[in-house]
């Protein structure tokens, strides 16, 4: 009984002031995460009719300043923040929170025609730092490679620098598309080309691969066998070797509408969405992570 | 009678005008002296604003990396590099090329429709080519990205088709209504006595346009050719979509580019503020800046000098 009045009361309380619950929330960041972000905004708007929540792109590290700026809450990140990012949140007396909201297998994508079907992680590497330069390379026809990748302000780009190049530079031939879809329409129309773009986003709305290209096989190394990204077991258990973890980072502990929003996203129906969306949720250690959040 | 009562208080008025009429003409003068100096004054804070705010990165990298090296690379894990020789050849590039395509066009169309299109027809086509001018250089870009970008694709089997060349066409679509608009302008206003004099010693019409009327013209033509460089250079948006964004130095059209508009849009908004990278956009924007002075003031050159031999017109 008790417990019913105090729920009452809450309603009635919430009910009484809709104007001072609706809330803006911006968010802003990767590419990668934009639909998906804002897929989840919209059915958590519809389930709790209390915030309103603006998704935006530009790429990780166009969010993640704006979250060290004090313009957005809640800053979408396909990648870990950076040392010199801290540094600069510190300064600016933000503490960013790390939230795992999905699990992307980040897809190596060519033109249909092209026979390769898997590269492993070395090759591609190769591929990019501009070592490699034609298909028949690695078991293709006699045909340059295009390179297609994105901008350094995307998260993307900085994480497939990390964990595929090694740490080196990108062949100053690659050309810095402004998102995942330009990516796609350039391999679609580009016979040479490789490409790289979240799994998400090599489906359409009936969840059937996009026509015109082919996402690649990857191993680890020239000893394991290559899987593709397509396949849940694969990134699930590890295998396809890059996967990654999407962020969302907030400042300070999240609180209020954004706690709510974030709750809503890591709960069944907000990874119900991510699945549907092509990600795969979240797991393992980020699990972990995100308890230490708050959630 | 009048004479002597009126004298004194008229005379007086027509002082009190005559004071008042020299305060307007003064208030007039400074205040056009203050709008002349005003817009000295903006440009010295633009020019002094890109400087000091390029200042650190020009301090902390040599000069000679900036202008001699083709390595632009300034997230590089490896090493930050900052030449932007190969995003200046491809900015001059894309310029150049619309220019090549733009001048001969718009200078023909000005000419047709100055000199040779009936009355109606010049009152379609002048407006409908200026409105060319006001598609946003968006919707420009979208163009080349999805229409004109597979085409050449196909066309010269030039990987997506986002390059030079497309960048080039573009650009020159962007530029032709003022390249066409100014030198329409400057060709109507050759006076007609000169066409006249001629086609009375005979000359046919076509001799008349071309060695007298578009002559005459020049420094309205020139001037036309200068402001379009000077939009082809600065444009961003469209280029930013349309030209591949590949940072390496570009052999031929058909390569992708990446020019500085581009780069400094591109860039901007993840850089941290204060670093490096940050200030080295803001020389890039100095040099930018130094090449579009540097145009103008060779137009202006040449319209001096195209003024003096046409004595003074």
């Amino acid at each position: 009984m008790k417990k019913l009045m105090i729920l009452a009361l809450a309603t009635g309380l919430s009910l009484a002031r809709p104007a001072a619950a609706q809330q803006m929330i911006q968010v802003k960041g990767s590419d990668t995460m934009v639909n998906l972000v804002q897929r989840l905004a919209e059915a958590y708007m519809e389930k709790s009719g209390k915030a309103a929540i603006a998704v935006t792109g530009g790429g990780s590290g166009v969010g993640i300043a704006a979250l060290i700026q004090g313009q957005v809450p809640l800053a979408n990140a396909s990648r870990d923040m950076k040392e010199k990012e801290y540094a600069a949140a510190k300064e600016h007396g933000v503490i960013p929170v790390e939230i795992a909201i999905a699990v992307d297998a980040l897809s190596v994508i060519v033109n249909e025609s092209n026979p390769v079907k898997s590269l492993t992680n070395a090759q591609i590497g190769a591929i990019y730092r501009g070592e490699i330069s034609n298909w028949k390379e690695v078991g293709g026809p006699n045909l340059a490679i295009s390179l297609y990748g994105r901008q350094p302000s995307s998260g993307t780009y900085v994480f497939f620098q990390e964990f595929i190049l090694n740490n080196k530079n990108y062949s100053a031939k690659m050309k810095q598309m402004n998102g995942n879809a330009q990516i796609l329409e350039g391999v679609k129309s580009d016979k040479g080309a490789v490409g790289y773009v979240g799994v998400g986003y090599l489906f359409d709305e009936n969840h059937q691969v996009l026509p015109g290209i082919k996402a690649l096989e990857v191993a680890k190394n020239a000893k394991s066998s290559p899987v593709s990204p397509l396949i849940a077991e694969n990134v699930k258990s590890g295998q396809y070797p890059i996967a990654r973890a999407l962020y969302q980072y907030t400042s300070g502990k999240p609180k209020g509408a954004v706690k709510d929003f974030l709750a809503f996203e890591l709960g069944p129906e907000g990874q119900k969405i991510v699945q549907e969306e092509g990600f795969y949720p979240v797991a393992g250690k980020s699990l972990e992570n995100n308890k230490k959040a708050g959630f | 009678m009048e004479g002597v009562n009126v004298d004194n208080p008229q005379s007086a008025g027509i002082g009190r005008v005559r004071a008042w009429r020299r305060f307007r003409e003064k208030a007039i003068e400074t205040f056009f002296l203050a709008n002349g100096l005003f817009a000295v004054l903006v440009l010295l804070a633009i020019f002094s604003m890109l400087f000091t705010e390029g200042w650190p990165a020009l301090k902390r990298v040599p000069f000679g990396e900036w202008v001699m090296s083709t390595e632009w690379d300034p997230t590089s894990p490896v090493r930050e590099s900052y030449g932007i020789l190969a995003l200046i050849v491809s900015t001059l590039m894309v310029s150049i090329g619309a220019l090549i395509l733009a001048v001969p066009l718009g200078i023909a169309c000005a000419a047709y429709i100055a000199d040779v299109a009936p009355a109606r027809v010049r009152e379609i086509v002048k407006p409908v080519i200026e409105i060319l001018a006001g598609i946003p250089s968006v919707v420009v870009g979208f163009f080349g990205l999805v229409v004109l970008g597979p085409l050449l694709a196909k066309a010269f089997h030039a990987g997506n088709g986002l390059n030079g060349v497309n960048g080039s066409i573009l650009l020159a679509v962007m530029a032709l209504p003022t390249i066409m608009s100014v030198s329409e302008d400057a060709i109507v206003s050759v006076p007609q006595e000169l066409k006249n004099a001629s086609l009375a010693l005979g000359a046919t019409r076509w001799q008349t346009l071309m060695r007298v009327t578009l002559p005459a013209a020049l420094s309205g033509i020139v001037a036309s050719v200068m402001l379009g460089m000077g939009r082809a250079i600065g444009e961003t948006m469209t280029v930013l979509m349309a030209c591949g964004n590949a940072p390496a130095m570009p052999h031929s059209f058909l390569d992708p580019v990446r020019t500085m508009t581009a780069t400094i849009a591109i860039e901007l908004g993840e850089t941290v503020q204060g670093s490096t990278h940050f200030h080295s956009l803001f020389v890039i924007a100095f040099f930018l800046f130094l090449m579009t002075f540097a145009v103008n003031l060779v137009s202006d050159i040449i319209l001096q000098r195209v003024r003096k031999r046409m004595g003074g017109a």
